[in-house]
């Protein structure tokens, strides 16, 4: 797949440059023998060869089940994790070469919110402190500092008084807050969203969505929302990129993906999901596929998902199974009107 | 009551309780912390019909784990528990834990959230199904292993006959849960409570651990208790719900009643806060501002009443009771349940940004700039 492809086939076509570009990342981990030498005898393939690029005010979702690579792509996009290879483009800065230094200054530019509110916030920071951290890390925080601070809280739904409280007083959806404030205190372009509320109760999780998406309209930030809830993804993107074993097998716009999912394990996906409406639930056609995501390890060579997939099971030959088995499905437009990465792909309405 | 070993077979019980397999009435829980009493349920009343599966909804903290914790006699001492469990005929609370002994697992089984630290690491899953098996009836070992082999057949385990040798941690998450949903079924109980059974898997996996239940109900005809904090699984297994909130039901009803007539402020909220898969509303969510109440001294009045859109003096005087509303099986407590015949969530929810403030600072929010309070 080419870099154009993508670029041509998964966003909205605007004029402006990209925010972040990921090309062909590739995170590996070294799996380790016992013993005194610990000799490396494998590799775990946690990202391989993902592409994917988020402009300006936009969200691009990044979906899988655990696993599937969707926190070390956000870990790698920061920098945060290494890249075995490939570029990470921010701003047509390549991140993946920086020294510390030059990170540094980068990193004022990209933020990230935490899933566990509980344990991203230091309980012997008082809230003002907490928020203030990365403006006085940046020499920015001075004397209108404070100010500054009030402001961030105001923001993100919480009073100047809060301030001088501690992170234990505050309930989960609140501490989630503060984190929002503390991320967006630098004034980044780019905010990476990693769970921001998987942790959270759902009547609280509403108000942390609309607040996020309220902060974007205000700010035109973009976001990289990670998260394993189809619902909210939904809900928030504008893009959404699904993600099997540290490929990208399917990347379209948010209505499109809805619409018509062309790969099988997006279809599998979505229709897994249950829909809080007994009518609409009890009538839908399931896709439920069998077993467990393989290890990666020791990946299925060919396409990842063909162990699980159900259309290699029973809906095609033995010379077409073949074909997933030896070649490596590229991630490009093949009539569904967005890329897949199968062979055979085909829309089914799941919803 | 007395503990009455003869009686308790499954044909006079049949005869003696007819619908009803587990009547819940009236169960407090208590704990004593430094910090004052914990009232964890007050006051939960519900009746569950055999072969039919009851939703238990709520969110952290609202009582629908140690309502059902209460009901296995499985809380720690400390707790202080009044009411009654009546299994059938049998009364449970107050037992000792060896007359309990007799009724779990035979009559009444339960699957826990996290199916890696319900199954003991040292011991082969077939060995710990066998137990199970073996716990009530007595068999040779030879037969209670070719039962466990059986019932992974049935829970969908593939080669059944190697697998039940392997141990837990040669599992996966999907498989483990199945060996629990295996064990819960082996002896065919009036009752399995299953709490949050698929919480801790993948979405995928959740799928198909969710027909495995279905499998499992329809073996045994065993009635299920089935508490998620996830709607759309009640709305997909539940032929009722029960929603839970500061300890106390708010609404029952059938499913249909509460996804489509919800009569409660709460159960609405919690319906409009909910991003939809099926819905491509590019409106705002509308959540419900605040928190729970804290259940240690509870303010009196309705719990919901700090949260509540359409809050009035009474509600923070008087605690509403369980009262019909539909139709007689449709219960809400909420004085004013009849105002919410065909209010959507919108109507009543604002898609608000912010949250409520902290006790203390009440009064003092201040609102966004784009936030029409």
């Amino acid at each position: 797949m080419t870099v154009a492809d993508v670029a041509n086939a998964s966003t909205p076509a605007p004029d402006t440059a990209p925010v972040l570009s990921v090309r062909n990342l590739v995170t590996h981990f070294p799996v380790r023998s016992r013993g005194l030498v610990r000799r490396v005898i494998g590799q775990v393939h946690a990202v391989c060869d993902v592409s994917f690029d988020i402009h300006s005010g936009e969200t691009l979702g990044l979906v899988g089940e655990s696993g599937c690579g969707k926190t070390t792509t956000s870990r790698a996009v920061l920098n945060l994790q290494p890249a075995t290879s490939g570029k990470v483009f921010f701003d047509n800065v390549d991140i993946t070469t920086l020294s510390n230094r030059g990170m540094r200054r980068l990193r004022r530019e990209m933020q990230i919110v935490f899933q566990d509110p509980y344990a991203s916030l230091d309980p012997r920071m008082s809230v003002h402190e907490i928020v203030a951290e990365p403006l006085k890390i940046h020499g920015l925080y001075g004397s209108g500092g404070r100010a500054r601070v009030t402001e961030l809280l105001r923001t993100v739904g919480l009073n100047a008084e809060h301030g001088n409280r501690y992170p234990h007083e505050f309930s989960g959806g609140q501490r989630q807050r503060i984190g929002i404030a503390r991320a967006l205190a630098l004034e980044p372009r780019l905010l990476v969203l990693d769970e921001p509320v998987s942790a959270l109760d759902v009547s609280i999780q509403a108000g942390v969505v609309n607040l996020l998406e309220e902060i974007q309209e205000r700010l035109g930030l973009a976001y990289l929302f990670v998260a394993h809830d189809l619902s909210v993804v939904r809900h928030i993107s504008d893009r959404i990129a699904v993600m099997y074993l540290g490929r990208i097998v399917e990347i379209a716009k948010t209505d499109d993906l809805f619409a018509s999912p062309a790969h099988p394990y997006t279809q599998a996906l979505i229709s897994a999901i249950p829909i809080p409406d007994p009518l609409k639930e009890r009538a839908r056609q399931r896709v439920i596929i069998t077993g467990d995501v393989p290890s990666p390890v020791d990946p299925p060579s060919g396409c990842r998902f063909r162990t699980r997939c159900p259309k290699f099971a029973s809906l095609l030959r033995k010379d077409q199974q073949q074909r997933c088995i030896e070649e490596i499905p590229a991630l490009v437009e093949r009539g569904q009107g967005h890329p897949a990465a199968c062979h055979y792909a085909e829309v089914v309405n799941v919803l | 009551m007395r503990f009455d070993h003869e009686g308790g077979t499954t044909a006079t019980r049949a005869a003696a309780s007819g619908d009803t397999a587990l009547a819940v009435q009236d169960v407090y829980v208590s704990f004593r912390t430094e910090d004052g009493t914990v009232q964890a349920v007050r006051g939960v009343s519900y009746e569950l019909r055999r072969g039919e599966v009851l939703g238990i909804v709520g969110e952290s903290g609202s009582g629908k784990s140690v309502t059902s914790l209460a009901v296995m006699g499985l809380l720690p001492r400390t707790a202080r528990i009044d009411g009654s469990v009546r299994l059938g005929d049998d009364e449970l609370l107050g037992l000792s834990e060896r007359q309990l002994a007799h009724y779990r697992g035979q009559q009444l089984a339960m699957i826990f959230q996290d199916p890696m630290t319900s199954l003991n690491p040292v011991y082969s899953v077939g060995w710990q199904i066998a137990e199970a098996v073996s716990a009530h009836h007595d068999v040779s070992k030879a037969a209670a292993h070719a039962r466990a082999v059986e019932l992974l057949k049935i829970v969908g385990i593939p080669n059944a006959d190697e697998r039940a040798n392997s141990y837990p941690h040669e599992f996966s998450g999907g498989m483990r849960q199945r060996a629990v949903i295996a064990i819960a079924m082996a002896n065919s109980p009036e009752v399995i409570i299953a709490d949050e059974p698929t919480t801790a898997l993948d979405v995928t996996v959740q799928a198909q651990v969710l027909e495995t239940l279905k499998t499992a109900r329809e073996e045994t005809g065993a009635a299920m208790i089935l508490i998620t904090h996830d709607l759309g699984i009640v709305a997909g297994q539940a032929d009722r719900v029960l929603v839970m909130y500061a300890g106390r039901a708010v609404e029952v009803g059938t499913v249909e009643d509460i996804f489509y007539t919800p009569r409660m402020p709460y159960t609405l909220g919690l319906l409009g806060s909910l991003p939809r898969l099926d819905r491509a509303a590019q409106q705002r969510l509308t959540p419900i501002t605040g928190v729970p109440p804290s259940l240690i001294n509870m303010p009196p009045g309705c719990p919901f009443a700090p949260r509540c859109p359409m809050v009035e003096d009474i509600c923070r005087v008087e605690e509403p009771v369980l009262r019909a509303t539909t139709s007689p099986t449709h219960l809400a407590a909420c004085h004013f349940s009849d105002r919410l015949a065909g209010v959507e969530p919108s109507d009543l929810f604002r898609p608000t940004t912010s949250d409520d403030v902290l006790p203390a600072t009440v009064g003092a929010a201040v609102p966004l700039p784009g936030d029409s309070a």
